[in-house]
């Protein structure tokens, strides 16, 4: 097989996964809450533990990995949304914004854990 | 319902996609240039910087076309920052008082760069309203 590019790799995945996170957050959204970001991060959270807990070869972490999971979810929007609750003086849905997100994606993590565990053995 | 031009949306696709492409990138060199949560941070906070000052000019001056600015914020910046890979980070490090701590961090400097990128969009608003 042909090595392919680093940088193809992540960027490739980069893309897909930005589309992807404009689609799911533009289904998902409210005007009051930020859920589209929340699922996002959570959902990309996940994927991320499998491919990175089931031992995937480095083109695969690069694509999926660095590439899409890393583009699907974002840091940006989700401190952007949570200084933006706090400024309409929303201070508790953005205290529950930042926790919310931390304990989502921290769980996603664990239960990626477990499925590839439990899948490989 | 009349959504845009199908080519409209077709550019918008092309233009997230060259976004996420690029922004991806700049976040995979800076993990090689500084590897583990430092590198993490680095992108988490230049990105939320960034993303504050993008949305907030939005709101003090307006300088920037509305599509123009949706492109910087959803495919570049969006993708120059990550949330799965700081909390994956967090989750492998050693320590629970390091975990704390990462996490302690990026939060505060990360909404410390949201109100960073804001009082430069209110300076910018400033300077044109002279």
């Amino acid at each position: 097989m042909i090595p392919l590019d680093p940088a193809y790799l992540v960027g490739t995945g980069g893309a897909v996964g930005a589309l992807c996170r404009t689609y799911v957050s533009q289904r998902v959204d409210s005007e009051t809450y930020p859920f589209g970001t929340l699922a996002v991060n959570v959902l990309g959270s996940f994927v991320l533990g499998l491919v990175t807990f089931a031992g995937a070869s480095e083109e695969i972490l690069l694509f999926l990995g660095t590439g899409a999971c890393g583009s699907f979810t974002t840091f940006s929007s989700f401190s952007f949304e949570t200084v933006r609750l706090v400024e309409q003086g929303e201070s508790a849905a953005a205290a529950a914004n930042a926790i919310v997100n931390l304990l989502g994606s921290l769980a996603a993590i664990g239960v990626a854990w477990l499925v590839v565990r439990t899948v490989l053995g | 319902m009349s959504g845009p031009h199908p080519l409209r949306t077709l550019e918008s696709i092309v233009l997230i996609g060259i976004g996420g492409f690029a922004g991806s990138n700049l976040r995979y060199l800076v993990a090689r240039m500084i590897p583990g949560p430092a590198g993490t941070l680095v992108v988490n906070v230049v990105g939320s910087f960034a993303l504050g000052f993008v949305l907030y000019e939005a709101v003090y001056a307006g300088v920037l076309a509305e599509r123009t600015r949706a492109v910087v914020a959803t495919g570049f910046l969006s993708s120059l920052t990550t949330y799965s890979t700081f909390a994956l980070q967090t989750t492998l490090l050693a320590e629970p008082v390091w975990m704390i701590a990462n996490v302690l961090v990026t939060y505060t400097l990360g909404f410390a760069g949201v109100l960073a990128g804001r009082s430069l969009a209110r300076r910018v608003d400033g300077g044109a309203g002279e």
